[in-house]
Formats: C-alpha cells, sequence, structure tokens
C-alpha cells in the first residue's frame, strides 16, 4: 500500500520552483515599465502635465493598495493563477472563473499591444534608414513566437532575461534623470513649461485612465507563486520592491519629460522618454533611451506570456477550462499547452486589432481585477481573521486601503466611461455572456470537492 | 530585393521556425507521455523531489 502511494506520488509533474525575490521583482516591474516608455504622457494631453502628476500620485496609491493587499493574500494562497486561486478559495467559483478571464486578458492584450509597438519601432527605424516600404507585421509576428518559445523552455531562464533586460531599462530612465541635472536649470525649465490646469479638475480625473498606465501590471507576480522557492517571502519582497522601483521611475520621467517638453506636445508624443532624451542633443542618452524603449516592450510582453499563461493553466487544472490546458511539460516543467493556445490569440489581436483598442481592453481587464481585490480581502478579513491561519505578511491599517482601493477604482471607471464608453459596455457585456456559459454549462465539470485545496480551518460563521 | 526586405523575410522564416519547434515538441510530448501524468500537477504543492524528470511512456 505504502509502495502504491509512493509509485503514485513519483508520476507527479509540477511546475519549477526555481525563482527568487528577484525574478518576482522582474514580472512586476517587467510588465509595467513600458508605460514610462510611452503611454501615461496621454494623461498630460486630457488634462495638462500638473494633472498627469496627480493622476501619477492617485494611481500611485491605487497601486500601493493592491500591492499591499495583494502581497497578504499571496503569501497565504501560494499558487499559479494568483488572483484566480484567491478568488477560488475566498469568494466562489464564478467569481473565480471571472477573474480568471479578467488575468488572461488583460496580459494577452497588453501582450499584443506590446508587439505591435515593437513592431512600429522596428519599422520607423526602416523608414528612417531609408526603406520605405517596410512592414511591422514581420516583427510583431516574431516578437510574439521568440517570447512564447522562451516560455515554453522554461521559466528561470525566462524571467532572468526579464530580469537583465528591465534592470537596464530602469537604469537607462536613472541616467536620463541624472543627465539633464535636475539640480539646475541647465536642462529642464519647469517654472516656464508647467501651466494651470488646462480642463480644470475634469481634465485631472479624465487623466486617471491613462495615470494607471505608471503602474498597470504590478499585480502579476502573484502568477509565480507555484515557481517560487519560498513564496511567503519572494512574493511580498519582490511586490513591494517592484512597487517602490516603479514609484520612482514614475516620479522621475514626469519631472524629466514635463521640465524638457511643453504640454502640448508631451500628450502626443508616441515615445515620450526617447523624445526627451534627444532633446538633450546626447547621442549616447538616445541609444541608451532607444535600447530601453525596445527592451522594456519585450520585458513587458516576455512576462504578459508568463502571466496569461499561468491563469489559463490553473483554471485548466481545475476544469474551468478543458483540462488539456492543465498540463505541465515533463521536461521543461512550463504550462506548454496553454503557452501554445494563446499564442494564436495573442497574434490574431496584434495582428488586426488597433492599438488603442487592445490597450483600452486590457485596462478595463485589469480595473475589473482590482475592484475584485478590494472586496476579496475584506471578505478574507472577515472569514480568517488574523491569527486563524499562517499570513507572510499582514498590510497595515485594514479596511481603510481596500476603501481607498474602491472609491479609486470608481474614480477611474468614470475617467474610463469619459474616453472609451462603449468599450466599458461592450466588455461588461462580454464578461456576462461568459459568466452564463460558465454558470449554466461548464460549472458541472468542476471538480468542486478537489478545487480548495488551502489547508485552513472553516471559515468563521460556515 | 532591399536589405529591410531580406529582413523582412528573415522575421517571417525565424518566427515560423519557432512556431513549428513548438508544436512538433508538444506532438512529440503528447505522444510520449501518457494524458494522467502531464495533467497530474496539484495546485499548492511544495515538496520538489517527487516530481523531476519522469522517463517517456515508451523508456518504461
Amino acid at each position: 500500500m505504502a509502495q502504491a502511494t509512493a509509485s503514485r506520488r513519483q508520476k507527479r509533474i509540477s511546475l519549477l520552483r526555481v525563482l527568487g525575490p528577484g525574478h518576482v521583482w522582474a514580472l512586476g516591474v517587467g510588465i509595467v515599465l513600458v508605460g514610462e516608455y510611452m503611454g501615461w504622457n496621454f494623461a498630460v494631453g486630457k488634462g495638462g502635465a500638473i494633472a498627469a502628476l496627480i493622476a501619477c500620485w492617485f494611481a500611485g496609491l491605487l497601486y500601493t493598495c493592491v500591492a499591499i493587499i495583494d502581497s497578504e493574500v499571496t503569501s497565504t494562497v501560494a499558487a499559479a493563477g494568483g488572483q484566480y486561486a484567491q478568488a477560488k478559495h475566498i469568494i466562489g467559483p464564478l467569481m473565480a472563473f471571472n477573474v480568471g478571464l479578467f488575468l488572461v486578458f488583460a496580459y494577452t492584450m497588453l501582450e499584443a499591444a506590446n508587439a505591435i509597438t515593437l513592431g512600429h519601432l522596428v519599422q520607423t527605424v526602416g523608414i528612417m534608414a531609408g526603406f520605405e516600404n517596410s512592414s511591422d507585421k514581420p516583427f510583431v509576428v516574431l516578437t510574439i513566437m521568440t517570447l512564447a518559445w522562451l516560455n515554453y523552455r522554461g521559466v528561470y531562464t525566462t524571467l532572468t532575461f526579464s530580469l537583465v533586460i528591465t534592470a537596464i531599462a530602469f537604469i537607462a530612465i536613472c541616467v536620463l534623470f541624472f543627465a539633464v541635472q535636475p539640480w539646475s536649470d541647465a536642462y529642464v525649465h519647469h517654472d516656464q513649461l508647467l501651466t494651470e490646469l488646462p480642463y480644470g479638475w475634469l481634465g485631472v480625473l479624465a487623466a486617471l485612465h491613462f495615470g494607471m498606465w505608471f503602474y498597470l501590471g504590478i499585480e502579476g507576480t502573484t502568477q509565480a507563486a507555484e515557481e517560487v522557492r519560498s513564496p511567503a517571502r519572494a512574493l511580498p519582497l519582490g511586490t513591494m520592491t517592484g512597487i517602490i522601483t516603479l514609484l520612482i521611475a514614475a516620479t522621475m520621467t514626469w519631472y524629466v519629460c514635463s521640465g524638457l517638453m511643453p504640454w502640448e506636445y508631451l500628450g502626443q508624443s508616441v515615445t515620450p522618454l526617447f523624445d526627451a532624451a534627444r532633446l538633450t542633443n546626447s547621442t549616447v542618452l538616445m541609444v541608451l533611451l532607444f535600447i530601453g524603449t525596445i527592451f522594456s516592450a519585450l520585458a513587458s510582453a516576455n512576462c504578459c506570456i508568463n502571466d496569461a499563461s499561468r491563469a489559463w493553466f490553473s483554471m485548466g487544472r481545475d476544469h474551468y477550462l478543458p483540462q488539456v490546458f492543465g498540463a505541465v511539460h515533463p521536461k521543461y516543467r512550463t504550462p506548454y499547452r496553454s503557452i501554445v493556445f494563446l499564442v494564436p490569440v495573442a497574434l490574431v489581436f496584434a495582428y488586426f486589432a488597433p492599438l488603442d483598442q487592445v490597450i483600452t481592453f486590457s485596462i478595463l481587464s485589469g480595473l475589473l481585477d482590482y475592484t475584485f481585490m478590494a472586496i476579496n480581502v475584506i471578505m478574507f478579513r472577515k472569514k480568517w481573521p488574523l491569527g486563524s491561519i499562517k499570513r507572510g505578511y499582514v498590510y497595515p491599517f485594514h479596511p481603510l486601503p481596500a476603501i481607498v482601493l474602491l472609491i479609486l477604482c470608481a474614480a477611474t471607471y468614470f475617467a474610463v466611461f469619459l474616453g472609451y464608453g462603449t468599450q466599458l459596455i461592450a466588455m461588461m457585456v462580454f464578461y456576462i455572456v461568459a459568466s452564463l456559459w460558465f454558470a449554466l454549462h461548464r460549472y458541472k465539470f468542476v471538480r468542486r470537492g478537489e478545487q480548495f485545496t488551502m489547508p485552513w480551518p472553516k471559515p468563521v460563521g460556515y | 530585393m532591399n536589405t529591410f526586405e531580406l529582413l523582412e523575410y528573415a522575421a517571417w522564416g525565424l518566427s515560423a521556425f519557432l512556431g513549428l519547434w513548438m508544436l512538433i515538441d508538444m506532438l512529440r510530448t503528447d505522444r510520449s507521455y501518457e494524458e494522467d501524468l502531464l495533467t497530474s500537477s496539484k495546485e499548492g504543492e511544495i515538496e520538489q523531489s517527487p516530481v523531476s524528470d519522469p522517463a517517456p511512456e515508451r523508456d518504461r
């Protein structure tokens, strides 16, 4: 009997636990840092440079709440799938199914957006070199295929690659910040360039939508829960250092760009940090920031593939989706079928959908996920109060951060509605239809007893 | 054909190669191992030793 049990245990394959806090940092910051290189500056276009700074701080507060809340729950629910696994244990199957979809779409759409951006950058280089008919499509496809292949071959190499290129992209921002000598007025001229709020406080509210780009995706660190050597230590450490890095990078980015460019130009720029480097007339800085732009987009797409495939894999493993997606490669120890399945999905969006639509779908899915997180942590503390289960990290001032997060999410929904109301409604309809499919058809395949894997006592009140 | 067009063809070729590599490896893996083994991962497992590279079905 004991031999039979041992034999069964030997025939089991799981994801490989090889990652450390540095990889978790790379996973969180790697997804997001591209937002500093491009995208955040549309907040300037919505309400001016001051409005973008206010949006940066408000979004920073929103994501600080996200990071500390996530750190507590994930240090307890250490499972691939991140917030999906949290929802499954704390709220219920329908919420978990929706959260799983939010994650997969948020990351796959962001991956597609990054591939489009990289293709566009290569095409721009081609046009600047005199090749007028150059196309971006081959490089869009190459980006997705190469990074999917890297992810397929193993998580350690994938995230070490992300760690290196993310660190270079972050250092490039630091170098630019010190190169413009912020202690003097040699380059930056805030006294001349900063204006009043051109569209008043409504402009500040509208800027919130794009202020999210400074930090969107930091919550993806939780997807590494089954692949880190010490989840209770590495996940909170990697996530917290990640959000601190992003707060520093966001502030430096805003300071440099708003001191070098008038808000009317900055609000339209495609690559604001690269444009800031061009304004210094330094070839070294231009090359460094161009490399930083390419690396940040590559790191983001790479980490997005990692996170989306883990969420899809977890849902397959629990039979929320067909079980075939719950397979692990016996040699590379990655969710290989999920990685391969999501490749054509990303390709279709990258090839055919407009960039702003793809990004908006990603932001809205992320926003739904943050709203869930605030509700989730309140229920978590109520059902399993402090002391009832072991926590790797306890976030402070509960429930204040959760309430602040809910208020900021509501304000951001309104901001998104101002610019993309139709997309917001279309996306809500999509998730309602998907929920109906799950409740009426798919839920009967879910093994209800087996999906609760945490060794917790019964929740209070049950 | 200019240099950039050559780069474009190289990008298409490399993309096709990587895509085919993943597909072939996936099919080979699926045929070499039992489905129960490939989908045997359990959420929340922490132990390392029982999961180190199992031999393909045909080698056992």
